[in-house]
């Protein structure tokens, strides 16, 4: 134990290993490696065995395997978040953006009234300070920020770090908490998965995305006709889906799908990160937006600034043409 | 059921966003600002469970951007109650200040249910609505989309989003305050005569916010726009002639068959 340690919640759904608590690993091994310290991850309500050697980038698996964390619940996890961070006085806590990871990394945050950072992107040792890059207004704007407290709670954007992913052989530390967890107000019921029957749209090659920019319900033929010209499929960011214009499972993103098409049209989305957590993998993305600056033209191969109202027609009329 | 709904206003993104000459904050005054649009998905959950259940609706503002209107638009929609709180000094600049102001406000309603929206995009250092549970003392549970009454009185059954369209239903004991994503049905369009009128009709009533400015414990040393590693290469020319250009690669990929 070091005032140098960094702790990182892992996060298990089910059987798998959310790909985040790799890319957390690889940002804790980064800071470390500058200041010295050990990389613990935390692994809440089972036993952690099974995972153990795909986190072989962290020295410590701390494990609570308590049936009472063996549902997700905010306040027995920060129950014991918050027992765990008394005793080990970490420099930080990285958690994922996850939609834990929202609820969680605040809460402990206000708990124990350290610092928190939401959406940060890099993390580094700063003569002492932790300096942490963030982006907030959408993706429009970055803030190199200096943390001084400890612990400081880092939410890290997923997909900002390689995942770290050094076989290894940590050693597995099973804790139990001092205090009694007690069931609090919020209790996980069932999971409710997607109805099936919908297009699949991560089995589609060719996604045609429409985001905002779509502007009505009545639009969203114009981008079928492409999809269709194209063989592929049309799919969509949260306000479209929000409107009830398509489907819950044609959302691309941090609650929707994660999709690697061979071509990613994106229609009329600015990029936020969370759109841009579902799609980053796209062989190609086509980004149109009459808005220069959006972020989407980051991630983007080719890129237009026109009116995707004007465009969608034509585009779908020179598919068409080669296809002959 | 009666429920407060705390609502922020942000920046609208459709504007360019500018530096202020100090180089660490937005230039709020070159900013338009819209009401955050998850405050308005839990404004509509908010109305959808009064006209569900019953109960009353109280939306909760603190004085920045173009506030009143926000709050006359909610009256519009069906608030029964609106409370705008003012603020001697600046807007706060750490979401721990705004959530030790809004508790102020909000803890006397005596609310069974508080609904916030679960982000806004220009928090940097914290996020309002866990701080606020924390702030009243209350448990808290966020990206949720939907929520209902239970059978028993007391309790609301939510759905929590997670990656690839799945969503746990979660049972929560009231009082509690919830973070939304998502409301049941899309945020209600209101003509602006409906809300002229409720600007006639509506009782605002002020509060003053008596919680001290707390130091932020994250400092900014300056903001840049993102350097992309690698920009799109833009494709210019009319809608004809880019479409012709996009069709060239495509087919020169195999993409068109
Ligand atoms: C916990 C959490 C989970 C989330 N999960 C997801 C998710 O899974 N998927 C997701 O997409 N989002 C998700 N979001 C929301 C995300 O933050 C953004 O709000 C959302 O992606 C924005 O969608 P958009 O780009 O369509 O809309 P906007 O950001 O409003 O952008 C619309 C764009 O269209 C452009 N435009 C407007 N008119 C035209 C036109 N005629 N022609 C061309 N361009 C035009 C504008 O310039 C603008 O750039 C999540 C947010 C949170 C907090
Ligand atoms: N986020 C998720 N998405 C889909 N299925 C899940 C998710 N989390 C858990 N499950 C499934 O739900 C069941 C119970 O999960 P758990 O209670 O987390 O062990 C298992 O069959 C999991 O595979």
């Amino acid at each position: 134990m070091s005032a140098q340690d960094v702790l990182v919640l892992a996060e298990i759904r089910g059987e798998t290993l959310d790909a985040v608590t790799l890319e957390l690993l690889a940002a804790a091994r980064g800071l470390v490696s500058a200041t010295g310290g050990n990389v613990g991850v935390i692994v809440l309500g089972r036993d952690g065995a099974g995972h153990a050697s795909s986190m072989g980038a962290a020295d410590r698996i701390i494990v609570f395997d308590d049936p009472q964390l063996s549902t997700y619940a905010p306040e027995t996890y920060v129950a014991a978040l918050g027992e765990l961070l008394a005793a080990e006085r970490p420099r930080a806590l990285l958690i994922g953006a996850t939609s834990i990871g929202w609820d969680v990394a605040p809460l402990v945050a206000a708990r124990l009234d350290a610092p928190l950072v939401i959406g940060c992107i890099r993390i580094m040792d700063g003569e002492g300070d932790l300096r942490v890059t963030a982006s907030f207004y959408g993706g429009k704007m970055l803030a190199e920020c200096r943390v001084t407290g400890a612990p400081a709670i880092l939410m890290v954007q997923p997909g900002s770090f390689r995942p770290a992913s050094e076989p290894g052989k940590a050693e597995i530390e099973i804790r139990t908490l001092a205090a009694p967890l007690q069931p609090g107000a919020i209790a996980f019921e069932q999971w409710i998965l997607p109805q099936a029957g919908d297009v699949d749209i991560t089995q589609h090659d060719v996604l045609v995305a429409i985001g905002r920019g779509i502007q009505q319900k009545d639009n969203v033929e114009l981008a079928e006709s492409l999809a269709q010209a194209l063989g592929g499929a049309v799919c969509a960011s949260r306000p479209v889906v929000d409107q009830g214009w398509l489907p819950a499972t044609r959302q691309v993103g941090k609650s929707g799908m994660t999709v690697k098409p061979k071509l990613y049209f994106a229609l009329g989305i600015s990029g936020a990160p969370e759109h841009q957590e579902g799609m980053k993998g796209a062989d190609l993305v086509i980004a149109v937006n009459t808005d220069p600056k959006a972020p989407i033209f980051d991630v983007a191969h080719y890129g237009a600034e026109l009116d995707i109202l004007d465009l969608l027609p034509a585009l779908t009329e020179a598919i068409e043409a080669k296809r002959g | 059921m009666n429920i407060a709904v705390v609502v922020r206003q942000v920046p609208d993104l459709i504007e360019p966003l500018e530096i202020a000459p100090c180089g660490t904050a937005i230039d709020l005054d070159a900013a338009s600002f819209i009401l955050n649009e998850s405050d308005d998905h839990a404004l509509e959950q908010a109305l959808l469970l009064k006209e569900a259940g019953g109960g009353t609706v109280t939306v909760v503002a603190l004085d920045s951007g173009d506030v009143d209107n926000t709050l006359y638009t909610a009256a519009a929609k069906g608030a029964d109650a609106l409370i705008k709180i003012s603020q001697q000094d600046h807007a706060p600049r750490s979401p721990r200040t705004a959530a030790a102001r809004y508790a102020e406000a909000v803890k006397p309603l005596g609310a069974d249910l508080v609904l916030v929206g679960v982000q806004a995009h220009d928090e940097l250092d914290g996020a309002l609505p866990p701080f606020l549970a924390a702030a009243m003392g209350l448990p808290y549970v966020g990206v949720i989309r939907g929520v209902r009454a239970a059978t028993e009185t007391g309790a609301v059954i939510v759905c929590k989003e997670f990656p690839g369209a799945v969503m746990a239903q979660v049972r929560v004991k009231l009082p509690a305050i919830l973070g939304i994503l998502g409301a049941d049905q899309p945020p209600r369009y209101v003509p602006v005569s409906r809300i002229r009128a409720a600007m006639k009709s509506a009782q605002l009533s002020e509060c003053e916010a008596a919680a001290p400015q707390r130091e932020p414990l994250v400092s900014v040393v300056r903001l840049v726009p993102p350097a992309p590693a690698a920009r799109a290469e833009m494709l210019s020319g009319s809608e004809a002639e880019v479409a012709a250009r996009i069709a060239d690669i495509l087919s020169a990929k195999g993409l068109v068959k």
